[in-house]
């Protein structure tokens, strides 16, 4: 008893927040205050000279901005708002982070606990709202639970397969005083984050490998939460295996590696969507088979044998049935798998993914990169930034058709280089995510790619770049359409353009307005010079280019169809 | 083809767990058909018996989807076969009905029903049994005028040698992990 009040701090539970935090490492977190969260502010304020707080514009940007900081630097990102609808606002980037696996603590401010369930100003039920969409969420009603729940919230947020944890704090637990000690987290009981790997089931997995013919892997997400990038390419260099990414798996593979096919999905490339119905070996490394990579997943793979490596057990026979689940972390089942293959070259194999490039390239990239129209394309913009970057800049994008355009033509060097909203598609994403992947990243240009109508959903988000001096690049594509709406009307609603048409702000006064400085590119002349100009200027910079008004995304696998069923045109 | 499941889930004892563990189901639109809980044989672990129809690739995917919310300690699915269960049904029905004439205590005898409480007024009658069988006796004591009528959910024991969840908990222990605070 004596020892332990030796080694506990008499503190306030709102200190308790300030101190936990430093003690995870924390040193930005993003947010917004008010009533109920105000005491944990007035922590902050006594902390100031070590945790560094960026005030956002909306909650909805506090947590898409620490998402962006989480999937750039791996670190947790970490926001701070208060009850009611700050909460509520923070929803959807909380739904977000857990559809990507992306590890984000929230802290919210809620109303007293004697006043909890009496519609309190300002009370919601937070934890009953966020409790499908968080990997865990909890109440802390008591002072003392504060650096427990703490510890245990940045444990969970981060290990195994990673996403979003929300602890709800009452005002009379944060002005409460405990007796402070900080314990890391290291063991949940509940908990199993790391299935361990199972050597029988990498022997299987060795065995199928060394004896398929047209072996193809799908990498995912998981490879880059694993860190596991290093581990992939040795096992894709001794096997010699063509290797395809999904939306979020993309530059855990540089795309210049020789074995890199391309996307997968929707929007993807065309070899490897018609090859994933060629293979007779599909090595799923860390993705889920999501509906917008397999399309019918009844057609998907149809003469391939699948080992699925993956950490979570609930995805597991999901969507596509695994004839070797290979459930762990992939940095450990990785290397496991590659000391047991042997070397093999399957070049004739890759020339053909290489013969779809090539259709692919003469049937649409080339008339998308090198357009005949006088129209500017989004595809020309891309490269043309993705070029002056020297194809290394973290790219993020919004949602639409300029974002699968980016993710279809910008290129990559490294890894965690591809910041854009998956599993969720939520228009908004992009302004405040790229905020939060440039101050994790300060060393890397943070090169954002926008719809006019997404741009709208958080563009007051300008007011904390131009408050907090973040130097992102944004490069709106504007087309003044909702953009992928309309494709989808024009091909599948016979042209019917209900509401998507888009009369506009002037975003160039916009821009001036919240002191970012901006050009607007109407003609193909001026783009080299102003994308130029993005590069040379510091601090952040609005490049918008009015671009084709009805282009479309193409290739593209139509909803209810096989992946190889994909069109080009 | 859909099937009858019963799904035990072991979790810690803290608050909104019932929600996590429904709430599985019901993003599948999946119905309930019964649910019991309360504390497990563990101190301080909770358990959940949950019966749903389903077919056995869905019930695969919905126990791995429990097991995965983080208070969750253990899921578990087994066929109709694969455990012992039952239900008990409280029956209301007037006193007076059991004195004229002799059959509704005929009916309790032959159901192997027993008389828990009797009133001047009321008598309930208690039945523990499967479903069909507390619905039968329903049926029949209908007519005598049953005034309330309640089944609980299902309580079920597995045939598997060893309780699984006890061998997960045993390797904790013998681990030394702490258990949970
Ligand atoms: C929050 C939200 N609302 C609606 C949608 C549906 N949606 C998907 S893409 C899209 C159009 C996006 O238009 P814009 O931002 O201009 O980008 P573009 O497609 O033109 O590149 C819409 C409305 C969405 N994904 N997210």
């Amino acid at each position: 008893m004596e020892d332990q009040k030796k080694d506990t701090v008499k503190m306030t539970g709102s200190a308790a927040v300030m101190e936990s935090f430093v003690r995870e490492g924390v040193d930005l977190i993003f947010g917004y205050p008010g009533g109920a969260i105000m005491p944990v502010y007035d922590a902050l304020y006594s902390y100031r000279e070590k945790i560094n707080h960026i005030l956002v514009r909306h909650e909805q940007g506090a947590v898409h901005a620490a998402q962006g900081y989480a999937r750039a630097s791996g670190r947790v990102g970490v926001c701070l708002v208060t009850s009611g609808p700050a909460a509520t606002n923070a929803v959807t980037g909380i739904a977000d982070a857990m559809i990507d696996s992306t590890p984000v603590v929230v802290i919210c401010g809620q109303v007293g606990s004697t006043l909890l369930g009496s519609d309190a100003f300002q009370e919601v039920d937070v934890v009953g709202v966020t409790q499908p969409v968080t990997k865990w969420n909890y109440q802390i009603t008591r002072a003392e639970e504060i650096p427990w729940a703490i510890a245990r919230a940045f444990y969970i947020a981060r290990t195994g397969r990673p996403g979003p944890v929300l602890l709800d704090i009452t005002k009379d637990a944060q002005f409460g005083s405990l007796d402070y000690i900080y314990k890391p987290e290291t063991f949940v009981r509940s908990y199993t984050p790391y299935p361990s790997v199972d050597p029988g089931l990498v022997e299987e997995a060795a065995m199928l490998i060394n004896l398929s013919s047209r072996p193809m892997a799908l990498v995912g997400q998981g490879v880059v939460l694993a860190g596991a990038e290093k581990e992939l390419i040795e096992f894709l260099d001794k096997t010699g295996i063509p290797a395809a990414q999904t939306l979020l798996g993309l530059s855990a593979i540089p795309s210049k590696h020789p074995l890199n096919v391309g996307g997968l999905g929707m929007h993807g490339n065309y070899g490897p969507n018609v090859m994933v119905n060629q293979s007779d070996l599909v090595i799923a490394i860390g993705m889920r088979f999501d509906d917008r990579v397999t399309a019918d997943p009844k057609r998907y793979a149809t003469s391939a044998r699948v080992i699925h490596m993956e950490i979570d057990p609930a995805e597991i026979n999901k969507i596509i049935h695994a004839d070797v689940p290979l459930l762990g972390d992939v940095k450990e089942s990785l290397p496991m798998l590659t000391g047991k293959v042997s070397k093999n070259d399957h070049s004739k194999w890759l020339e053909e993914f290489r013969a779809c490039d090539r259709v692919e390239y003469k049937r649409l990239v080339e008339r998308e990169i090198y357009p005949d129209k006088p129209e500017i394309t989004m595809a020309e913009v891309v490269r043309r930034v993705s070029e002056a970057y020297d194809d290394d800049a973290i790219m993020v994008t919004d949602v639409g058709q300029h974002q699968m355009i980016s993710w279809r033509y910008f290129k990559f060097k490294q890894s965690r280089s591809v910041i854009t909203s998956g599993g969720l598609g939520t228009m908004g994403f992009g302004l405040p995510a790229a905020i939060g992947a440039k101050l994790a990243m300060p060393g890397r240009p943070v090169c954002l790619f926008v719809g006019d109508g997404g741009f709208q959903m958080t563009i007051q988000e300008l007011g904390t770049i131009y408050q907090s001096a973040v130097p992102v690049k944004i490069v709106l594509l504007n087309n003044n359409f909702l953009g992928m709406v309309r494709q989808w009307q024009e091909l599948f609603f016979d042209h019917r353009y209900a509401h998507t048409s888009l009369i506009n702000p002037d975003f160039q006064t916009i821009a001036k307005g919240y002191h970012v400085p901006a050009v607007k590119v109407t003609r193909r002349e001026e783009l080299d010079k102003a994308v130029k100009k993005m590069v040379s200027t510091d601090g952040p910079f609005l490049l918008e280019v009015a671009v084709e008004k009805e282009g479309n995304v193409f290739p593209m696998v139509p909803a209810g169809a096989s992946v190889d069923e994909i069109i080009l045109e | 083809m859909k099937q009858e499941f019963t799904v035990t889930v072991y979790s810690e004892n803290r608050v909104g767990i019932l929600n996590q563990v429904t709430s599985v189901f019901t993003r599948r639109h999946i119905n309930i058909e019964s649910l019991t809980t309360s504390e497990s044989a563990i101190e301080g672990i909770h358990k959940f018996t949950v019966v749903v129809y389903a077919t056995k690739e869905e019930i695969e995917v919905l126990v791995r989807q429990i097991e995965k919310r983080i208070d969750i300690l253990k899921a578990y699915y087994f066929s109709q076969d694969e455990i012992v269960y039952q239900e008990i049904a409280l029956y209301r029905v007037p006193t007076a009905s059991l004195f004229e004439g002799n059959e509704v205590e005929k009916l309790v005898r032959q159901f192997g029903a027993r008389i828990l409480e009797m009133t001047p007024e009321y008598t309930v009658i208690e039945k523990t049994g499967h479903k069909n069988e507390t619905q039968e006796l329903f049926n029949k004591l209908d007519p005598y005028g049953v005034t309330q009528f309640t089944r609980s959910g299902r309580v079920a024991v597995n045939k598997l040698k060893k309780e699984p969840l006890n061998s997960y908990l045993r390797k904790l222990a013998k681990n030394g992990v702490n258990p949970e605070k």
